[in-house]
């Protein structure tokens, strides 16, 4: 039995690298301690895929990875309008060769952050974001405002290790110390550690946001009794609270992009936060889910010059979210071929998106069967990155982290796979003198 | 006639850790339901663990009713994952972002069974 320190969880945003592990006979026997219930599933694994496949007459037949190579680049070069989609749950290794590979084919390519935080990338690209990284957070922040996030079911870590709870060089006496804010629809695990727990009506957040700005700025009188289902007595008590910080640290989830005004939301609440710079220090950062999508829009952005839904086709990046995010694409049922990886877009599109996924030749890059597989057309296994591949992956603070491999795999990584499709499109593309 | 609420999809701990075993009876016990509040139980007629019909303009889908003290009146919460995604709408608005969140449905008891993944997934082919 070896035991592994210093192990870094490859799931969600927080990217936690303080795990211990223990391995024997290149098992991962035992999650020590670091990890959350849901990383320490991770780290443990999970059932997977077990043979590369194509589908034939309706069914995925198990094939050689050479097969499957051929096949997918067939369908890739054949294609007139290729999506290439996810990239948030490997490293930017491999993200760098998947937009390669959608230069070469003159393909779309969009991340998972188009249904999860593409709103705040637009808000950002807009206003600007006023942020930090979560060590500055840890030992510094006393005052902690969770938006539209549920960390606790969600990024059960971050409170521990980053904010409410966790103790650091100015905050040494941790949430004895600190204030917590929680607003949301839903009383969750989150809000029941609140000190203000701000239950909004569904939907009203703009409102909201709205209202705190306008008492940051003085401007109380202009704030009815009521704002969004929040009352104003509330409301003036966050905003003291917001004030009276020695250094704030709002963090926003889902409950805020996936709904009402989307982006807008998020420029209201960088502007609350910019109005309580006229009091004290403030940041806001956005809650990323995969643990690499912050990856993937830096690759993407150093590689096209935009974060996601980038179109290729026409020799240069093309950016339009709403026009080339993959549901926009999907729905109008434009695109005639697929690749998938690292996302599940079956469990996680709309309904009216999977309609026209499935009519379509779909190529899944993948280390466990999902949802997506049930309509896959060739199906590639692989390692999973930060148990059995290493690489470089962005928490969701932008920080760069190195993922560690801790036990070796009988599946190739996702760079490989990628590396052998660009290499077979180009063969294919030669060979057809384009 | 069902009873109407404004739905909302989410992350929950056990929908997380099975992120990466989406076809386990685990995930299935876990996503293929629908929170609410005692009182909208109460208008319904559903005891925890009956079947609902949950209907929007977009899809219908049938899940387990659970009730849960903190989902105010008049709102669902289903954990997000295929059931709750049947439901909702692929239009962005111009934003590239489906509203997950916020959708109109229509909530009734039914004595139908709920579809396993492979099932639900078998939906939308053909």
């Amino acid at each position: 039995m070896v035991e592994v320190t210093d192990v870094v969880c490859s799931l969600c945003g927080c990217v936690c690298d303080d795990i211990v592990v223990e391995v024997e006979d290149n098992k991962v026997t035992k999650v020590k301690r670091g990890a959350c219930s849901v990383g320490k599933s991770k780290l443990m694994g999970h059932n997977r895929i077990k043979s590369p496949a194509i589908r034939v007459n309706g069914e995925l037949k198990d094939c050689s990875y050479d097969e499957a190579i051929k096949k997918a680049a067939e369908i890739l070069a054949a294609s007139r309008r290729p999506l290439l989609y996810g990239w948030s749950s490997t490293v930017c290794e491999a993200d760098k060769v998947g937009v390669e590979l959608a230069e070469e084919l003159g393909a779309v390519i969009d991340n998972t952050a188009s249904v999860c935080h593409g709103p705040s990338v637009l808000a950002i690209q807009d206003v600007g974001l006023p942020s930090c990284t979560l060590g500055e957070v840890k030992n510094r922040a006393d005052v902690i405002i969770y938006w539209g996030a549920n960390p606790a079911e969600a990024h059960a870590n971050h409170m521990k290790r980053y904010s409410y709870v966790s103790k650091g060089f100015w905050t040494e006496e941790g949430k004895k110390a600190k204030k917590l804010v929680v607003v949301d629809v839903r009383a969750t695990k989150t809000s029941k550690m609140a000190d203000v727990f701000l239950q909004l009506d569904q939907g009203k957040d703009y409102l909201v946001f709205s209202a705190l700005r306008a008492i940051l700025y003085g401007h109380e009188d202009v704030v009815p009794d009521e704002v969004g289902g929040v009352s104003k007595k509330d409301l003036l008590e966050t905003a003291e609270m917001m004030k009276g910080a020695k250094f704030g640290a709002t963090f926003f989830g889902m409950g805020v992009t996936h709904t009402g005004a989307r982006q807008n939301n998020i420029v209201n609440a960088i502007q609350m936060t910019r109005a309580a710079h006229t009091h004290t220090k403030f940041t806001i950062t956005p809650m990323r889910g995969h643990y690499n999508v912050a990856g993937i829009n830096q690759v993407c952005t150093w590689e096209t010059g935009f974060p996601f839904a980038v179109d290729l086709t026409r020799g240069y990046a093309w950016y339009n979210p709403g026009e080339l995010s993959a549901t926009d694409l999907l729905i109008r049922q434009e695109c005639d071929a697929a690749m998938i990886i690292a996302s599940d877009p079956g469990a996680h599109f709309p309904g009216e998106s999977i309609k026209h996924l499935a009519k379509i030749p779909v190529i899944q890059i993948d280390p466990y069967p999902n949802p997506t597989t049930e309509f896959a057309d060739v199906v590639f296994p692989v390692a999973v990155s930060g148990v059995e591949a290493e690489g470089n992956v962005y928490r969701m603070d932008n920080i760069p982290i190195r993922l560690r491999k801790l036990i070796d795999s009988e599946y190739p990584e996702d760079e490989e796979i990628l590396k052998r499709i660009l290499d077979e499109v180009r063969a294919i593309k030669e060979k057809e003198g384009k | 006639m069902g009873t109407k609420v404004n739905l909302i999809s989410g992350r929950t701990t056990v929908q997380g850790r099975n992120l990466d075993s989406k076809m386990s009876e685990e995930y299935f016990d876990e996503v293929a339901r629908c929170d609410l509040n005692k009182a909208d139980m109460e208008k319904l007629g559903v005891a925890a663990d009956e079947s609902v019909k949950v209907k929007t303009s977009h899809g219908e889908v049938i899940v387990k009713a659970k009730e849960d003290a903190g989902t105010p009146e008049g709102i669902a919460f289903m954990p997000m994952g295929p059931w709750a995604n049947a439901l909702v709408s692929g239009d962005t608005h111009g934003a590239g972002m489906p509203s997950y969140k916020g959708i109109d449905a229509e909530i009734e008891k039914t004595g139908d069974k709920v579809l396993h993944v492979k099932e639900l997934m078998q939906t939308y082919m053909g």
